[in-house]
């Protein structure tokens, strides 16, 4: 998809101060979606949004897999983030998480199911109640949301639910990642007979009980959830604390 | 300089618009070419799937033995499978005896439909693959090629095949049963023209696909076929895509492929990316002129990077849970 016009608009914006940007918006949804209005309407109520630069998703232009699309926010471009919400227009179930970086980089990587192509977006909401608009085109085959995961087709991963692996870069040009895997069928209940079953709420929090970042979970975030967090400053083990929709708790430290 | 550059792109532009497209006639132009004596191959486009080459980009091949003639691998669609068919009768006035499936995926079955009175056969792996994902494959297939695949139906091997000598048709093949590249990954080996048939284990000038890899599989694989092109008999080998050799040369290409794909997603992981990254990491100067080599890794991180990072974020041992 091009929309050349729409993106030097962008690339206008981002040389004017906020302010001005925000006139900018009347050219429209820069990625041409026509359910732009609602998605509006439905996460940002009447409140001033503006297409904005800053906000970087990436996620490939042709998924190879609609069961794992890689999905990458950095908002940490903006001051004073409060909250990011990422949706999929054309998903069956639009929202795929929400983010509040209280301690961490406004950044997140993970990786979304989609039915089908459609813009991936972020809303980033500053501390002056503006929401900034980024996104992506994705185009799939799809199946992702209908398609059964992997885990109920077989019994194996009960025994291993919620069950988390990761690790900590504290060197080299990644250093103050926080990478981790939680086993999960994060099933969407779009399938007949299987219902809705996945993680709803990840709270990661500094040794000496600092929030880091809290991400509040929906049901098109993947299999076997894999999410990076960045922590610019800081050191020593995270805790990772979360649940499912079942109520299944899950715990653990991740040392550097 | 600019000039120039211009004047070629309008070239290619002119050249583009007057492609066939959808060739009304739907023909592949498959010609048959000599490997040895009494084999012959169709040698398919080092391209992805599209509907100017109607997912011709497969070799597929056939040996006239005495009492019939031996097709391994049948195309990707009911169209081709018809033209195969009538290419190899004005070669050879025998009939078909038998049709063998290399591997489950597309390219290599959907002409089966134009064999459905023979025996069609296959390694066990491979008719489970195909009742499993030949529908979906197909449908894949019609997106991707469009027309070329009308009136296209899986039609899946009857007949299961295993490891060791085959004599069909007053020929005998040594069948070897490998995997890798799918689950289950024939190569055949023609005893009489030292002709090895090695199915999508190797690709020659092309990057390979892994939808289905096991790259430690595949390279164990490699190794054993390779052992056969080191035979005194060995003529030549048909890779499953790209020119046939005389030489091992496919099977260190592919080789060469693979090992570097795996120890880069291995590297990636354990150096903390993510997979927006892993995908956006240049190919190296080495496969910057393969054909399909972006495509292909991308689609390759797709399909391996999450067991690899699973495995090393499981390996780090620094969760206490
Ligand atoms: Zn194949």
């Amino acid at each position: 998809m091009n929309f050349p016009l729409t993106a030097a608009a962008i690339a206008l914006m981002a040389l004017m101060p906020a302010s001005h940007a925000a006139t900018l918006q009347e050219s429209g949804d820069p990625l041409g979606s026509a359910r732009w209005a609602d998605m509006q309407k439905t996460f940002l109520g009447g409140q001033p949004v503006l297409f904005d630069p800053r906000v970087k998703v990436t996620a490939p232009s042709i998924a190879e897999d609609p069961l794992q699309v890689p999905v990458t926010v950095d908002a940490s471009g903006l001051p004073k983030v409060q909250e990011v919400i990422v949706f999929a227009d054309f998903n069956p179930i639009v929202e795929v998480l929400r983010f509040y970086p209280e301690g961490a980089r406004s950044s997140l990587g993970f990786r979304v199911k989609l039915q089908q192509s459609t813009p991936v977006r972020a809303a980033v909401r500053t501390a002056d109640g503006i929401w900034h608009i980024g996104g992506t085109w994705v185009n799939t085959v799809g199946g992702g949301c209908t398609a059964p995961s992997a885990a109920s087709g077989s019994p194996a991963w009960q025994s291993r639910l919620n069950e988390i692996t990761g690790r900590q870069w504290s060197e080299g040009p990644n250093a103050g990642r926080l990478r981790l895997r939680i086993v999960h069928p994060m099933d969407t209940g779009l399938i007949a007979g299987t219902p809705a079953f996945h993680i709803e709420e990840i709270q990661f929090s500094e040794p000496d009980g600092r929030p880091l970042m809290r991400v509040k979970i929906a049901e098109p975030v993947a299999e076997n959830p894999v999410f990076t967090l960045q922590r610019d400053s800081g050191g020593g083990a995270i805790a990772v604390e979360g649940r499912d929709n079942n109520g299944n708790r899950f715990k653990a430290e991740i040392a550097p | 300089m600019k000039r120039y550059l211009l004047t070629l792109f309008l070239a290619v532009f002119v050249v583009l618009l007057s492609l066939p497209g959808e060739a009304a006639d739907f023909d592949y132009h498959l010609q048959a070419q000599p490997v040895a004596d009494g084999v012959y191959t169709f040698i398919g486009r080092s391209e992805d799937f599209n509907t100017v080459n109607g997912g011709n980009i497969v070799n597929t091949a056939f040996i006239v033995a005495p009492q019939g003639v031996i097709v391994i691998d049948s195309g990707p669609s009911l169209r081709y499978g018809q033209q195969m068919r009538a290419a190899i009768a004005a070669i050879s006035p025998l009939p078909p005896a038998l049709v063998i499936n290399t591997h489950h995926h597309p390219d290599h079955f959907l002409g089966n439909q134009a064999y459905a009175e023979l025996p069609i056969a296959a390694l066990a792996g491979t008719l489970k693959g195909i009742a499993a994902d030949g529908n979906a494959f197909a449908e894949n297939l019609y997106r991707m090629s469009g027309d070329w695949m009308k009136g296209t139906e899986v039609i899946a091997p009857t007949r299961v095949l295993v490891a060791g000598p085959l004599d069909v048709a007053g020929r005998r093949l040594r069948l070897i049963s490998l995997d890798g590249h799918t689950g289950a990954d024939l190569a055949v080996y023609d005893e009489a023209s030292g002709v090895l048939f090695a199915g999508d284990l190797t690709f020659n000038g092309r990057a390979p696909t892994t939808p289905h890899a096991d790259i430690g599989h595949w390279l164990a694989a490699l190794d054993q076929i390779e052992a056969i092109t080191r035979e005194a008999g060995f003529r030549a080998l048909v890779p499953g895509h790209g020119a046939v050799t005389r030489d091992a040369a496919p099977i260190r290409r592919t080789r060469a492929w693979l090992t570097w794909l795996q120890a880069t997603l291995r590297e990636a992981a354990r150096a903390g990316l993510e997979m927006n990254e892993v995908l956006a990491r240049p190919l190296p100067a080495e496969f910057a002129d393969l054909p399909v080599a972006a495509s292909e890794y991308r689609r390759s991180v797709g399909h391996l990077f999450p067991a690899v990072e699973a495995a090393e974020l499981g390996a780090s041992g620094s969760v206490k849970q």
